[in-house]
C-alpha cells in the first residue's frame, strides 16, 4: 500500500483528468482490497479447495474399474446388455481379473462392484482362486467356476461401473437409484432415508440458531451496555463453556437431563411434573446441548457489533418523543444487522456439520449429515457415497449462504 | 487417491505442492521425521493401559525393539489414505473383525504368513484370518441392573418381555447386533440367526420383532455409555460389551451378566500393507500371544485370551467372566463378520430409516 | 445500562423480566460447568451421582507424567499458532473485502467460510492426501496449518460484521496525514475492530483446542492433542480424568480472565 490516494494534486485538474484519476483511485482502491484477501485466499486454495476438492471428486468418480481392468471395461462398453458378452471379453476379463491381485487394484474393483450387488467380493474371490494359468475357451472356464458368470446379469453389473463418471452415490444420497431402463425413480419406501436427514439436518440448525438468537441477544445487550468491571465479569460465564471439552459438555447434559438426572429430579420435587420427563436421547436433548456449545458464537459477534454502536442515536429518539421499545426496535435494532449476520451464520453453519453431540445426546431420529458421512468414511471406505453426501451439504449450505448474504446486505443498505 | 494423480485436477495440486514446498512450510519437514519405531495402535482407554502393561512394556524389554504406541477409534479411512499415498506410518493396528476383512480384500493390510508367525494351530480357531490374528474377544451381553429389577432376566426373550421387567432398554444404535438379538428373542436357536437373517423374510421379522418394544428402547452410541446408564439406573437392562460391566461390578455396583445369547467377536493384530517394520511387527505378534502375556492382559481387563492356556493362568472367579470361559461360550453365538461386510450397508441403511420413523 | 429514577412502572417491569431472563441464560450457560466439576473428585470411574466418594485419583492421573500433560502441551502449542495464523489471514482479509467491491466477492466469501461447511471427516481425509504428497504428516505445522483452516472463517465472519459500522474515510485522513498503511492499520482500524478480532481469535482457539477428527489423522502418536486423549477409549469408558482435566482449565481460564480485568481496571484507574 502507498499513500497516492486522493493526494490531491496542487493544481486543479480539467475534468477529464479528474475524472480518469478517480478512476483509476478506485481502481488502486480495488486492487488494494484484492491484496489483502489474497493471502487468504491462496491459502485455503492450497490447503483446503484442491484436497476437498479431490475427496469430493469421489461422489462421482468411477474410475476403478477403467483402471485395473481397462480391456474389460472398454469391450463391455461396446457390449449391448443382452445375451452373454464375447469370448474376447471374457480373455481379457480373466487375464485382468489376474493381474488385479498385485497393488490392492482388486480391492478397489471388488469395493466398486459390491455397491452393485454384494456377491461380487465373494464371486471375485472365488474365480480368482481356482483360475487357470491357460484356456482355450475362457467363457466356459469361467462359467465352470461358478455359475454367475454365464448370467447376463452378472456382466450388466459389470458394465454399469466402466463408464468414468457415475451419478449413483449422488442419486443415492438423495434416495434415487436408477432402474432396470436407467430411468430415475425412487428407492423402496423402507430404505428412504437421507432426504429425511437432510430436511431434519437444516431443521435442527435452523432451530438452534433461532434459539441461540432468541436468549443471545438479550445476553449481548446486557454485556454490551453494562459497565465494563460487572460485563467483564459476567462474559467470563459466557466464555468458561468453552474450555470444557466436548466429550465433557455432552456428559454433562447427560447427568442433567437424564430420565432421574438432575432436572427431573428437581422437577419432580417441586412437583411439575409426576413422572420424569423425556428430556434426552430426543430432540430436546439435541437442542439443548447444541445450544449450550453454540450460544457463546452468538453472543461474541453480537457483542463486538453492539460494543460499536453509540447509544446518542437512541436517546435522540426517545429525546424526540419515541417509545423506547419503538426507539430499541427502529434505531437501535437496525445498527446491529450485521451482528445478527455474523452470529446467525456462525451458529447455522456450525450445527450443521454437528454429528458427535447428536450422536451421544440425540436419538435415531436426530442424526444430521455428518454422522452417515463419518460411518461411510471411516466404517465402511464407501468414500463415493461420503464425498456425494458432503457435497450435496456444501451445495445447499452455501447457496443458503449466499441468498442470505443477499437479503442482508440488502437489508444494510436500507437500514443505513 | 493414488487414482487421483491422474485426474485433471493434478496441475492445479503440483502447483499447490510447489507453493507449498517452496514458501512458507518448509520448516514442517524438518519436524516431520517421525520416531523410528515400530508404531502400534489400538483402541486405547482401559485396554490400551491392559497392552500397555502386559504387551508393550514388556515385549520392549524382552526384544530391545523400540515401540511407539498410539490410539484410534477404528477409522479405517486413516489407515486406507496411509496406503493409498505410500505413507504408512502405523505398523500394527488393532481392528475389529468387520473392517479387517474388508481392508483385507482391499489390500489394505500385509496377508499373515502362519508359518513365520511360529504358533502353530494353538490359538482358537477364529483368531485365524487372511490379514489379522486374534488377540482377544469380547462379548455384547445382556446386562441388566439388579437393583432396579424385582426378578433376574435370563434371555433376549425377557429383555422383550416389558410387563413382566417394566423399564427402558439399551441396544446399540444400528443394524448389528440388534437384529441378531431381536431373532433370538423371537425364538430363533443362536446357531440358525445368520441363515434366518440372509433371508429377506428373516430381516422383515426382525425388523418386526423390534417394532415390539421400539418404544422403550434408548440407542446408545459408544460402548461407553451403557454401563453408565445401568449405574445411573437410566435404564434397567441393555447390550453392552462385557468390559466395562465387569470393571463396573469390582466397583461395587448391582450390574449382572446374562452369557446366553451373546455375541462374542475378536479383536485382531493386522499389519498395515506398506509397514518398514513387517518383522518386528511379526515379532511383537508373537509376543502378544503367549499364554503368559496373555494372562496378564486378560487379568487387567476381563476379555478372553486367545491362547486356550491363558485360561488355566488365571484363578477360577476372573476366569468366568471371560466370553471364552466354556460356560459362558454355551449359548453364545459367534458374530458372522462375512454377513456384516457383505449385507452392512445396506441393513444399516434400512435400519436407520425404520428407527428415525 | 442502570434504571433510571423516573422510569415508569412499565418499564421497571420490563427491566426486572429482562434481567432475570439474562440471569436464565448465564444459569443455562454455567449449570453444565458446575456438573462436572463435583465429579471430578469421584473416587468411582463413573460419570454418576451420587459419588461413591471423594479422591483426588483423577488428578493424579492427568498430573502424573503421560499422556495427559503431553497431549495438553501439544495443544498448547497448536492452538494459539494456529489461532495467530487464522487472526492474521482473517483480519487482513476482511478488511480488504469491506475495503472496495470487486468481481467475485460473493464467491470469494463464500470460499472464505467454506471449511466450516464441509464435513470434518472429508476434510480430514482430503487434507491426508494433500499434506502426504508436500511431506506434512505427522508435523506440528501440518496440525497447526489444518486448524488455521479451521478457524479462519470465524475470523473472517466476526471482523466481518465489526467493520461494517466502520468508516474507511478515516484509514485515508490516517494515511494523507502521512502515517504508513501499518501504521494506519494498527492505530486506526485495529482499536476499532478488536473486539471483532479477539472473538474470532477465541473462536478458532477454542475450534483448536476441541478439534478430534482432523487431527486423528494428520497427527501421529506422538503429536496427539488434548481432545484424542480425551477420546481415547471412548468404546468402553468415558474417563472422570476428563473431569479433572476440564476443572483445571476452567480454574486457569478463570484466573487469567480474572487478572486481565484486575489489570484493566488498575490502568484505568491510574489513567483515571
Amino acid at each position: 500500500m502507498t499513500t497516492t490516494t486522493l493526494d490531491g494534486g496542487a493544481a486543479a485538474p480539467s475534468k477529464s483528468n479528474l475524472k480518469s484519476r478517480l478512476r483509476r483511485a478506485e481502481r488502486l482502491r480495488k486492487l488494494k482490497a484484492v491484496g489483502l484477501v489474497a493471502p487468504l485466499a491462496l491459502f485455503l486454495l492450497v490447503v483446503f479447495v484442491v484436497p476437498i476438492g479431490n475427496m469430493l471428486f469421489n461422489s462421482v468418480d468411477n474410475g476403478s474399474l477403467r483402471q485395473v481392468m481397462p480391456q474389460t471395461a472398454a469391450s463391455l462398453a461396446q457390449w449391448d446388455g443382452e445375451g452373454l458378452p464375447d469370448e474376447a471379453t471374457f480373455a481379457a476379463f480373466a487375464d485382468e481379473l489376474r493381474d488385479s491381485r498385485s497393488g490392492g487394484g482388486l480391492g478397489s474393483v471388488g469395493r466398486r462392484l459390491n455397491y452393485e450387488d454384494s456377491g461380487y467380493r465373494g464371486l471375485l474371490m472365488r474365480t480368482l482362486m481356482a483360475l487357470p494359468p491357460q484356456s482355450d475357451d475362457w467363457r466356459e472356464t469361467l462359467i465352470d467356476i461358478d455359475s454367475a458368470w454365464g448370467d447376463t446379469a452378472t456382466w450388466r453389473g459389470i458394465k454399469a461401473a466402466a463408464p468414468p463418471r457415475t451419478d449413483r452415490y449422488l442419486l443415492a444420497s438423495l434416495d434415487l437409484e436408477r432402474g432396470a431402463d436407467g430411468e430415475v425413480q425412487r428407492v423402496d419406501e423402507e430404505d428412504r432415508l437421507y432426504q429425511a436427514v437432510f430436511q431434519r439436518t437444516l431443521v435442527i440448525a435452523g432451530g438452534v440458531t433461532l434459539i441461540c438468537l432468541a436468549l443471545g441477544f438479550p445476553l449481548a445487550y446486557l454485556l454490551a451496555t453494562l459497565p465494563a468491571k460487572t460485563s467483564n465479569l459476567l462474559m467470563i460465564l459466557v466464555l468458561l463453556p468453552f474450555w470444557t471439552s466436548l466429550l465433557v459438555r455432552t456428559a454433562a447434559w447427560i447427568i442433567l437431563l437424564q430420565s432421574n438426572g438432575l432436572a427431573n429430579q428437581t422437577l419432580m420435587t417441586l412437583g411439575l411434573v409426576e413422572s420424569p420427563l423425556q428430556l434426552v436421547f430426543n430432540r430436546t436433548g439435541v437442542f439443548f446441548a447444541m445450544v449450550h456449545i453454540l450460544l457463546p458464537f452468538m453472543v461474541l459477534p453480537l457483542y463486538s457489533v453492539m460494543k460499536g454502536i453509540s447509544p446518542s442515536y437512541q436517546r435522540a429518539a426517545v429525546s424526540l418523543g419515541a417509545h423506547p421499545f419503538a426507539a430499541f426496535w427502529q434505531v437501535y435494532v437496525p445498527q446491529t444487522v450485521s451482528g445478527i449476520a455474523a452470529g446467525t451464520i456462525l451458529v447455522f453453519i456450525m450445527a450443521l456439520g454437528y454429528y458427535i453431540t447428536p450422536a451421544l445426546v440425540g436419538g435415531p431420529a436426530d442424526q444430521m449429515v455428518s454422522y452417515y458421512v463419518a460411518y461411510y468414511t471411516n466404517t465402511t471406505n464407501n468414500w463415493g457415497m461420503a464425498a456425494a453426501l458432503g457435497s450435496i451439504l456444501l451445495a445447499v449450505t452455501l447457496l443458503l449462504y449466499l441468498v442470505y448474504h443477499r437479503l442482508v446486505n440488502r437489508k444494510q443498505m436500507i437500514g443505513s | 487417491m493414488k487414482r487421483d494423480l491422474n485426474h485433471p485436477s493434478q496441475p492445479i495440486t503440483r502447483l499447490a505442492r510447489g507453493v507449498a514446498l517452496g514458501g512458507l512450510f518448509t520448516a514442517g519437514l524438518a519436524m516431520s521425521a517421525g520416531a523410528q519405531a515400530l508404531t502400534v495402535i489400538s483402541f486405547g482407554g482401559a485396554s490400551g493401559d491392559a497392552m500397555e502393561k502386559a504387551y508393550y512394556g514388556p515385549f520392549q524389554e524382552s526384544s530391545g525393539i523400540e515401540l511407539t504406541p498410539g490410539d484410534y477409534n477404528g477409522e479405517l479411512s486413516r489407515i486406507r489414505a496411509m496406503v493409498e499415498t505410500d505413507n504408512v506410518s502405523w505398523d500394527l493396528v488393532e481392528m475389529e473383525s468387520p473392517e479387517l476383512v474388508r481392508g483385507c480384500f482391499e489390500g489394505l493390510f500385509e496377508p499373515i504368513d502362519w508359518e513365520r508367525l511360529g504358533l502353530g494351530d494353538v490359538l482358537i480357531d477364529s483368531a485365524f484370518n487372511d490379514c489379522g490374528v486374534g488377540t482377544f474377544v469380547w462379548s455384547t451381553v445382556l446386562a441388566y441392573n439388579a437393583d432396579e429389577l424385582d426378578s433376574a432376566p435370563t434371555s433376549w426373550e425377557d429383555f422383550w418381555n416389558v410387563e413382566d421387567f417394566p423399564g427402558k432398554r439399551g441396544l446399540r444404535r444400528g443394524a448389528k447386533y440388534t437384529l441378531e438379538f431381536a431373532l433370538q428373542a423371537d425364538g430363533v436357536p443362536a446357531s440358525e440367526v445368520y441363515d434366518v437373517l440372509s433371508t429377506d423374510e428373516g430381516v422383515d421379522r426382525a425388523f418386526a420383532k423390534l417394532d415390539e418394544i421400539k418404544e422403550h428402547i434408548q440407542w446408545w452410541e459408544a460402548g461407553a455409555q451403557p454401563p453408565q446408564w445401568l449405574v445411573a439406573g437410566d435404564v434397567v437392562m441393555t447390550s453392552s460389551y462385557n468390559g466395562r460391566i465387569a470393571a463396573a461390578q469390582e466397583e461395587g455396583t448391582p450390574l449382572e451378566i446374562v452369557w446366553d445369547g451373546s455375541i462374542y467377536d475378536l479383536d485382531y493384530w493386522a499389519i498395515v500393507a506398506g509397514s518398514d517394520y513387517v518383522d518386528e511387527a511379526y515379532q511383537f505378534i508373537e509376543f502378544a500371544s503367549q499364554p503368559e502375556n496373555q494372562a496378564v492382559y486378560s487379568s487387567e481387563i476381563p476379555y478372553g485370551p486367545v491362547h486356550p492356556d491363558a485360561l488355566d493362568e488365571l484363578d477360577d472367579e476372573q476366569a468366568r467372566r471371560m466370553p471364552t470361559h466354556a460356560d459362558n461360550l454355551d449359548g453364545a453365538l459367534a458374530m458372522n463378520t462375512a454377513f456384516w461386510v457383505s449385507y452392512g450397508e445396506e441393513l444399516e441403511q434400512r435400519f436407520n430409516a425404520w428407527a428415525a420413523q | 445500562m442502570a434504571l433510571p429514577p423516573y422510569a415508569s412502572p412499565v418499564e421497571r417491569i420490563w427491566f426486572w423480566v429482562f434481567r432475570s431472563f439474562c440471569g436464565l441464560v448465564l444459569l443455562f450457560l454455567i449449570t453444565p460447568v458446575l456438573v462436572i466439576i463435583p465429579l471430578s473428585f469421584s473416587s468411582g470411574s463413573f460419570l454418576t451421582y451420587p459419588l461413591p466418594g471423594l479422591s483426588l485419583r483423577w488428578y493424579q492421573e492427568i498430573f502424573s507424567a503421560g499422556p495427559w500433560l503431553d497431549s495438553l502441551k501439544n495443544s498448547l502449542i497448536v492452538a494459539p499458532l494456529a489461532t495467530l495464523l487464522a487472526m492474521a489471514f482473517g483480519t487482513l482479509a476482511a478488511v480488504g473485502l469491506n475495503r472496495a467491491d470487486f468481481p467475485g466477492k460473493g464467491v470469494i466469501l463464500a470460499l472464505l467460510i467454506s471449511p466450516m461447511v464441509v464435513p470434518l471427516v472429508i476434510v480430514a481425509v482430503g487434507m491426508y492426501f494433500f499434506f502426504a504428497q508436500v511431506g506434512l504428516l505427522n508435523s506440528y505445522t501440518g496440525l497447526v496449518l489444518a486448524h488455521t483452516v479451521l478457524g479462519v472463517p470465524f475470523v473472517v465472519i466476526t471482523v466481518n460484521a465489526t467493520l461494517q459500522g466502520f468508516d474507511f474515510n478515516q484509514m485515508r485522513a490516517g494515511a494523507s496525514l502521512g502515517a504508513s498503511p501499518m501504521r494506519v492499520f494498527f492505530t486506526v482500524v485495529l482499536p476499532q475492530i478488536v473486539p471483532g478480532v479477539v472473538s474470532g481469535g477465541l473462536f478458532a482457539f477454542a475450534t483448536s483446542f476441541d478439534e478430534v477428527v482432523v487431527a486423528l489423522f494428520i497427527a501421529s502418536p506422538t503429536e496427539r492433542t488434548l481432545p484424542i486423549q480425551m477420546f481415547s477409549g471412548i468404546r468402553e469408558n468415558i474417563s472422570p480424568a476428563i473431569a479433572a482435566m476440564a476443572t483445571i482449565l476452567i480454574l486457569l481460564s478463570t484466573l487469567l480472565l480474572v487478572t486481565m480485568e484486575l489489570l484493566r481496571r488498575r490502568s484505568e484507574r491510574l489513567k483515571g
